[in-house]
């Protein structure tokens, strides 16, 4: 018999006295951790299978179940931590590129955690939301630099084309494919009441959500999927992804296996093909080649729509958003290295791309020493945990921003970072019709803009504080934020001065 | 209506062409102007001169002549239509194209039918008459290429990496000898005359258009490329939790 180099990362702990046997975990886990044994009357769990997605706990009517780690540990070594030998021991059996979900889980800085925010005491005071009218709403685009006229003296209120939103806040790109229908029907429709935009990915837009094309933003890619005229037609704004911050020079590859009837219906791919979308735009070698495509999707759309041209924060962000901002496109999205992802090689996820709080910071700086910076507008995403995060992004530069996991937190799911096994026990990252039915949109929707409400509230709850009463005089405002903790490049980088200075 | 777009900028001449009522537009003395029928559908849009990049560009069912060479990205992501080109083109000629036919009558450039794609009813042509440089049909994923080599009888009409990363759809080379250097996921044999049947109405139809003959072309030696597998970037990847 083969040994087993590792041990399972999680074990089960069934408490006997409360399982009534009930085996609602046996029916509920895709992973097939338990079973009912009927020969001796038993539940039998096999944690090696168990994720921890913490589906059966949920469901568990007597509280019987906890998932705990294993408390069965390797020789404690600070440099090979178990995960690394456990890697090791994985590839050595195998041969494979190691795959991951969701974002870097690497202990580097966060740097949100590292940035106060002001409030104002006796002078300047502050405001109360709710008591005081206080503005959230944003728009994304070019802002003219000044103010135009008609040959009859009246004002030219002819302005290029805009994304109006409620509250700074989107629903970052997930592809139909890497999530469920449900999980998409519960963005778009959470967006149209919150009068936000949702993103749809890669994958192309199911036709039963055209519906909710003002409120959609339509991604296009290397591979193009499902991209057409109806489909540029039906978004607010169309973004060009360029990278993702998940894996940042990695392409997308949606397996054969995965694209199903209506995922290759929507994609327009046939079913079973894989589905490729390579890390370049081979038609894009330049900021030339990338100004021709933002105004080849300008031509296609009549000019009528915002052009968002979405990178991975990389080292030279700043340069390479200074050529964005020159290449026409209105909107820049910044995907940091904390961003999720339903799947991504796990070396490129752990240590390619830099934390989206410095991007920003850079970015902002450099096309305002540019004098470009009112030719577009910046949207971060790679990990916005809170609205708390929102105020700090904005107040480093940020237009508005993108929340993907936070928004799939909201629709159940436990971050238990296994998306590529297609396994999903909430219903989100899965396309098992048995699983994609336990997420009802009709809750899943509601609970985004439960939590989308109640952001906004804070927001301007913290916004109140500093005696700000629109997100427009707080965005790049960095005398509101203050380091603690932090290093002179750090503070440098950032914009901000450090605690108590 | 006839279009004249000396000295107007690719923004205003194809303001004025989607603004033209007329099925039928006439677009003269064209000098590197893009986008021209960028989206058009129902239009039959003829060109003299030479059209810049992204020419037909998303192109919805619409016909777009020209009478002299195309540049880059003609037919990008185009999704049903025809683009007849009396001359050669450059670059990735029908990135992602769905549907529709591209006839060139001379060279292309590198890329040619790049990310193509077919879907159902949806099955994209390219029909290039002389030679086409490196890359062509890269990630094909389905749909036909047929480069005819007119007029470089002694020497493979494609350039290198013919066919990397394609995984669906065909690619047909009349040519004496197979291209050089093809990527393990692309097979390679000598089309026969039921293979031949596959391409003889785009065939024909290059030849009405340019006036060849189609009986002796499809007479000659093609070489028909298609993916090994279903999968070419199945890699074994390990799962890691």
């Amino acid at each position: 018999m083969a040994l087993n180099y590792y041990q399972p990362l999680y074990e089960v702990i069934r408490d006997k006295d409360r399982c009534i046997k009930c085996q609602a975990c046996a029916r509920q886990c895709a992973n097939e951790v338990h079973r009912y044994d009927g020969e001796y009357d038993v539940m039998i769990s096999d944690s090696k299978s168990c994720v921890d997605c913490q589906r059966c706990v949920a469901i568990c009517p007597t509280g019987a179940l906890k998932i705990a780690n294993n408390p069965n540990t390797f020789r404690e070594n600070a440099n090979w931590s178990s995960q690394i030998m456990t890697e090791v021991y994985k590839q050595a059996e195998t041969g494979g590129v190691l795959l991951s979900a969701m974002g870097n889980p690497k202990e580097y800085p966060v740097y949100w955690d590292k940035i106060l925010l002001n409030a104002s005491q006796v002078t300047n005071p502050p405001i109360d939301p709710l008591r005081e009218p206080m503005e959230t709403k944003v728009f994304l685009g070019k802002k003219p630099k000044n103010v135009k006229f008609n040959k009859d003296g009246s004002v030219n209120t002819d302005l290029p084309p805009t994304l109006e939103l409620s509250t700074p806040i989107m629903f970052s790109a997930m592809s139909y494919g890497s999530i469920s229908k449900n999980a998409h029907e519960s963005l778009a429709r959470a967006a149209t009441e919150l009068g936000i935009c949702y993103n749809t990915g890669e994958g192309g837009l199911h036709k039963d959500f055209y519906k909710y094309g003002p409120n959609t933003i339509v991604q296009v890619a290397s591979g193009r999927f499902g991209v057409f005229r109806d489909y540029l037609d039906a978004g607010a704004a169309v973004e060009i992804k360029m990278g993702q911050g998940a894996k940042p020079g990695i392409g997308g590859h949606l397996p054969g296996a995965k694209i199903l009837e209506d995922i290759s219906r929507t994609r327009m791919i046939p079913m079973g093909t894989d589905a490729i979308s390579p890390a370049p735009h081979h038609d894009i070698y330049s900021i030339e080649d990338l100004r021709q495509l933002v105004f080849s999707l300008k031509e296609a759309t009549g000019y009528k729509k915002p052009i968002i041209v979405k990178i991975a924060a990389v080292h030279n962000v700043a340069a390479i958003a200074s050529g964005i901002a020159r290449s026409g496109a209105d909107i820049i999205a910044i995907d940091g290295y904390r961003g999720g992802t339903g799947a991504a090689p796990t070396r490129i996820r752990d240590n390619v791309g830099i934390p989206i709080e410095l991007a920003l910071a850079s970015v902002d700086q450099r096309l305002r020493d540019e004098g470009i910076r009112n030719e577009v507008s910046i949207v971060i995403a790679g990990s916005v945990r809170s609205s708390a995060d929102v105020v700090k992004a904005i107040a480093l530069g940020a237009d508005a921003v993108y929340i993907g996991t936070a928004a799939l937190l909201a629709l159940g799911c436990h971050l238990c970072r296994s998306c590529q096994t297609g396994k999903c026990n909430w219903g989100i990252a899965t396309q098992r019709p048995d699983l994609v039915k336990r997420l009802n949109p009709e809750i899943g929707y509601k609970r985004l803009v439960n939590l989308v409400h109640a952001w906004d509230h804070e927001i301007k709850e913290m916004m109140g504080g500093m005696g700000i009463n629109s997100v427009e005089a707080l965005r790049g405002n960095r005398l509101m934020l203050r380091g603690i903790g932090l290093t002179d490049t750090e503070l440098e980088v950032l914009g901000i001065r450090h605690a108590g200075q | 209506m006839v279009i004249n777009a000396e000295e107007v900028g690719y923004f205003d001449l194809n303001r004025k062409i989607i603004g033209c009522d007329d099925d039928e537009i006439k677009v003269e003395n064209v000098m590197g102007q893009r986008y021209v029928g960028c989206g058009a559908s129902g239009k039959k849009i003829t060109v003299e001169g030479i059209p810049g990049n992204a020419l037909g560009a998303y192109l919805d069912g619409s016909t777009i002549t020209v009478y002299g060479n195309a540049q880059d990205a003609i037919g990008d992501t185009m999704n049903d239509g025809e683009i007849i080109v009396h001359g050669s083109c450059g670059d990735t000629t029908g990135y992602a194209m769905r549907s529709g036919k591209i006839y060139i009558k001379g060279n292309a450039g590198y890329r040619v039918g790049i990310h193509m794609k077919e879907y159902k009813e949806l099955y994209p042509k390219i029909i290039i008459g002389g030679k086409v440089g490196d890359f062509l049909g890269e990630y094909q994923a389905g749909g036909i290429i047929v480069v005819l080599g007119i007029g470089c009888e002694n020497d493979v009409p494609v350039g290198s990496f013919c066919g990397t990363g394609m995984h669906g759809g065909y690619i047909f080379i009349r040519s004496d000898q197979p291209p050089r250097g093809l990527p393990i996921q692309v097979c390679c044999e000598t089309a026969d005359d039921s293979d031949k049947e596959l391409i003889k109405e785009y065939v024909e139809e290059f030849c009405a258009n340019f006036g060849y003959n189609a009986k002796e072309l499809l007479s000659s030696r093609f070489y028909k490329l298609t993916p090994n597998t279903a999968s070419p970037y199945k890699q074994l990847y390990t799962e890691n939790l």
